[in-house]
């Protein structure tokens, strides 16, 4: 979908925005500085080409410390990987943007991750945000009104974290 | 003594003024469609805010997607949409096929897309009758549930279940059909055509239907865009958008050769619109109406694409082909993949470092997104127009919680 | 009957008339309760089979006819709750207001020619202003409910009921100015005869104002599509939210004796009341002349005649409840006020002027030969018609009176 004279574009747009990209993968991905995201959000849905106008799916992943008898043969660094999928709906086109946050901010554990919220771009990205805060723990700045969504409001924890324990007992209830 | 008085003429200045009133609408309401609640803030019938509260279906299921083998989470997305568990099935296999670059055989495909239309079918009828039923009309509902409850029987014929199929699935089918399917799921679609036509009697061209759906809730393509709306509640809107024609390559191959047309309005027109009742002239492309109307042509396109569907799957002489292995190790990457359910685009990600078991799965649910845009459609309406709006947006809360 | 018990037993009269009132009140009230149960498992089968099901099948044996009783059985061991909110007075009073303005709107309804619990010579009146008393139940069920499901239902019917209160006084009068009198009975009496004696032929307005009266009566009682004071897909169950059990089914038993009242009015005002669309009495001798030889027959056939309409119109509004969906209040609010108001203004003005210039009907004689059958009627039970039915400024020609007013 997208060619190299697009990321030369976005370049020349957000410079210093595309931090990697991986043309060979089955959907092909750019990465992108966590700083400029919002800019670069808001250039792909206004100013590109293609109008990137919909946002379809926005994904935490948890790429967690690994256990130490394991650490050897992983091979990635620990972070979160938040995975943005686009589409134009005038060309169909989509893609895919990731951004690396890390786990914890300032590696400091607790301390949830930080990065812009793009709701000001997409609306709809309003409920999404909110059920990555939720669930996988990124405080979206900038978000209208960032609570849980899928929890209860006073749930402790990030389920969709790898290294999540399922509390004893919930309000009287039994969790394990 | 003053102090009293001052507190007396207070107290009658205070009473004539009216207050906003806060209403939980559910979890337990009767037209909420299962768990939704619904927090309205209203002055007299009059809603000026409406906010949705979802969760209460929540079952961890893309948790538990990461501690499970891909073909093992098939049941799980039976679960999400359980009105069309085909379709969910359909999607989940097909994200994991997309990763694995896996192309199932002829004769599947054409049976995939026989037996997801038929499910489409049958969550539209469901999607009919509820919404006749947060209207206030009670028989429409059992005239779609009798329709139904065929389909149903067939697919219970095919996989011995009747709502939670898990029937598609990763590399294939789990079964062939069984002898005599195709003649009796014709039967069926024979019988089942003339019915139509009392639903549009019934609710489309009911004087009371039209008055309540007709200009209320009207969504602008601008906005259903925005919100990631899709599916019906888009194609209500008027944008031009089936992924069964536009969506990625892997899933309009399974389409390839299939004719139909895309129920959307176009330069004021249905395709076909001359078969079926005319638009209502209060109608305002983006209403209640159209969204329900978009799902009643849906019913009579997928009628069509199960006759072809039948037709070519007969004619594929060899073998079906098995389904991958329980635990199939999936390639290191990541893929993602939308389908056109009956509720919108469903959408599963799933990410592998290299093992059976995905690393990270996401369900990207339509209704979710189709949901989030209720509470612009409902600002400034009557209470009775909020089951209208909720109702036309066809939405299913296991798909929603997950 | 009081006369009886004076003279041949030699009651006291206060006693009598007790004994002749409590009578008179039992046969009511089991008209009521008797058709609740007949009409509830009427309503379950009828529903059924307007959505293609089978409805209660076993109870009873066969078609399920026991179901009602059964019905009746599980609501009388149901728990009785009452939210901890409530108006603890006025939450139990209100399914007895309910209930008891619907019975005593029974009492003016003429049943058939003699079988009327009190003939009143303002009985429309009363009957209407005593049904619009079963809004009160609502309100107060509503409003001493502590829930705002509830209490939306309660404004929504005060709001609907209020409002439908005037066409419906609008279509009842238009009876009464025809017949000059606003007694039940004489109403009913002056449609003896023919099927075209009966006010809904008339003419073409009062043909109309029937359909405008069915309209608002079904409003007035709270049917689909009509219900929306417990529109279940939007209010849960409206003002009976919080009830359950027996006072619950109190609620059911006024909606459904005012179903069968505003139903048996329509006969009485429209229909022709007792009498069946073929003078059978006065064909076959019983009632012609002097005497009436066979005067329970009569009644009896009249009574049946009327709770056949009655129960035409019941069954129609069932008919109506499982085909439509509800309408919105504001679209109820429209409908009574621009359209139906309007339409039994019009009409009114319309039947008035009928009555001015074409008293006769368009073919003369006609109508003679119907009011000479009823004369005869009226004649031969000459010591049971009360003066009343004599009124002021009489147009001899066709006894009719074009405004009549009683005494």
């Amino acid at each position: 979908m997208q060619g190299s004279d697009f990321v030369g574009q976005l370049e020349a747009a957000v410079p210093g925005a595309v931090v990697g990209q991986t043309m060979e993968a089955i959907d092909p991905w750019l990465e992108i500085a966590p700083e400029k995201l919002l800019e670069t959000c808001r250039w792909l849905k206004e100013s590109c080409g293609i109008k990137f106008d919909g946002l379809q799916c926005i994904t935490a992943v948890d790429w967690c410390e690994p256990d130490p008898k394991k650490a050897a043969k992983v091979s990635w660094e620990p972070h979160t990987e938040l995975v943005y999928h686009l589409w134009s709906t005038a060309s169909r086109a989509s893609l895919v943007l990731k951004t690396k946050l890390p786990r914890w901010q300032n590696d400091e554990p607790g301390q949830i991750p930080e990065v812009a919220s793009v709701t000001s771009v997409w609306r709809g990205a309003d409920w999404h945000e909110r059920e990555v805060y939720d669930l996988s723990g990124v405080n979206f700045v900038g978000h209208p009104d960032l609570r849980r969504i899928l929890c209860p409001e006073d749930w402790e924890g990030y389920p969709l974290r790898k290294d999540y324990v399922m509390p004893l007992e919930y309000h009287g209830m039994r969790g394990r | 003594m003053s102090q009293l008085l001052d507190d007396d003429q207070r107290i009658i200045e205070f009473d004539v003024r009216t207050d906003e009133m806060l209403v939980n609408m559910g979890p337990q309401h009767p037209s909420t469609h299962g768990v939704l609640r619904l927090v309205l803030r209203t002055d007299g019938e009059i809603v000026s805010e409406m906010e949705p509260h979802i969760g209460y279906l929540h079952r961890c299921a893309e948790k538990i997607g990461e501690n499970l083998t891909a073909r093992q989470w098939i049941p799980y997305t039976d679960r999400m949409d359980y009105l069309a568990a085909m379709n969910m099935n359909l999607g989940w296999s097909l994200a994991v096929e997309k990763l694995l670059r896996y192309e199932v055989s002829e004769k599947a495909r054409h049976l995939r897309v026989l037996i997801a239309e038929l499910n489409r079918i049958a969550s539209h009828l469901v999607g009919m009758g509820a919404y006749g039923l947060d209207l206030g009309t009670f028989s429409p509902f059992l005239y779609a549930f009798r329709e139904r409850e065929k389909i149903l029987d067939l697919f219970e014929e095919a996989c011995g279940a009747r709502l939670t199929y898990s029937y598609i699935t990763v590399g294939g089918l789990t079964a062939d059909l069984p002898p005599g399917w195709l003649e009796r799921c014709e039967q069926f679609l024979d019988q089942f055509e003339p019915v139509i036509r009392e639903y549009h009697t019934l609710l489309t061209t009911n004087a009371i239907f039209v008055k309540r759906t007709a200009g209320i809730g009207v969504l602008s393509p601008e906005m259903a865009i925005d919100y990631g709306c899709t599916g019906p509640v888009l194609r209500g809107s008027g944008v031009d958008i089936d992924l069964r024609r536009d969506g990625e390559s892997i899933y309009t191959a399974m389409y390839d050769g299939y004719a139909f047309e895309v129920a959307v309005m176009k330069d004021g027109h249905y395709p076909r619109d001359h078969e079926y009742p005319a638009v209502p002239t209060d109608a305002v492309l983006g209403d209640c109406w159209h969204r329900f109307f978009v799902r009643m042509l849906e019913v009579v396109q997928s009628m069509d694409l199960v006759r072809q569907a039948i037709d070519r799957y007969s004619q594929c002489k060899g073998p079906l082909g098995e389904p991958l292995k329980l635990a199939e190790k999936l390639p290191a990457g990541d893929a993602y993949l939308e389908t056109e359910c009956p509720k919108g685009q469903m959408g599963f990600y799933l990410v592998s470092e290299g093992a059976a078991i995905p690393w990270r799965v996401r369900a990207r649910s339509s209704s979710f997104s189709n949901l989030a845009v209720a509470p612009e459609l409902c600002r400034g309406c009557l209470i009775a127009d909020v089951p209208a709006v909720v109702g036309s947006l066809d939405i299913v809360m296991g798909e929603i919680d997950r | 009957m009081a006369e009886f018990l004076i003279e041949t037993i030699g009651l006291p009269s206060w006693l009598a008339w007790t004994a002749v009132a409590a009578v008179a009140a039992f046969l009511i009230l089991n008209v009521i309760a008797g058709g609740a149960l007949v009409f509830i498992w009427a309503e379950r089968k009828i529903a059924a089979r307007i959505q293609d099901r089978l409805g209660p099948t076993r109870t009873g044996g066969r078609f399920g006819w026991l179901q009602s009783l059964a019905d009746g059985i599980k609501l009388l061991a149901k728990e009785d709750l009452m939210p901890d909110g409530a108006d603890g007075m006025l939450f139990r009073l209100a399914p007895y207001v309910s209930f008891c303005a619907s019975f005593c709107a029974f009492i003016a309804l003429p049943f058939a020619f003699d079988v009327v619990g009190l003939r009143l010579n303002v009985g429309v009146f009363f009957v209407v202003a005593v049904l619009g008393l079963e809004v009160f139940g609502v309100i107060l069920a509503g409003y001493a409910s502590a829930s705002k499901w509830s209490l939306f239902g309660a404004m929504r019917e005060a709001a609907q009921v209020v409002s439908y209160e005037v066409p419906l006084g609008m279509c009842v009068v238009v009876p009464v100015m025809l017949a000059g009198s606003m007694d039940l009975v004489t109403i009913a009496e002056k449609q003896a005869g023919w099927l075209t004696n009966w006010y809904i032929f008339h003419d073409p307005f009062t043909f109309v104002i029937f359909w405008v009266y069915y309209t608002c009566a079904v409003a007035s009682v709270n049917r689909a599509p009509f219900d929306l004071a417990e529109a279940e897909s939007e209010l849960v169950a409206g003002f009976h939210t919080e009830y359950s059990g027996l006072r619950w089914s109190f609620f059911f038993m006024a909606e459904y004796g005012s179903m069968f009242l505003v139903s048996a009015l329509a006969a009485v005002l429209f229909l022709g009341g007792w009498n069946g669309p073929v003078p059978i009495a006065s064909l076959l001798g019983w009632s012609d002349g002097s005497s009436l030889s066979a005067p329970y027959a009569v009644r009896l056939l009249g009574c049946a005649n009327l709770m056949g309409k009655a129960t035409a119109g019941v069954l129609v509004m069932m008919w109506i409840r499982w085909t439509l969906p509800r309408l919105r209040i504001d679209q109820v609010m429209t409908t009574c006020l621009k359209y139906c108001t309007p339409i039994a203004a019009l009409m009114f003005a319309g039947v008035m002027l009928w009555q001015l210039f074409l008293p006769g009907g368009l073919v003369p004689g006609s109508r003679h030969q119907a009011a000479a059958v009823r004369e005869a009627w009226l004649e031969g039970r000459g010591d049971r018609v009360p003066s009343t039915n004599v009124p002021l400024g009489v147009v001899p020609a066709t006894s009719r009176q074009v405004v009549g007013v009683s005494q």
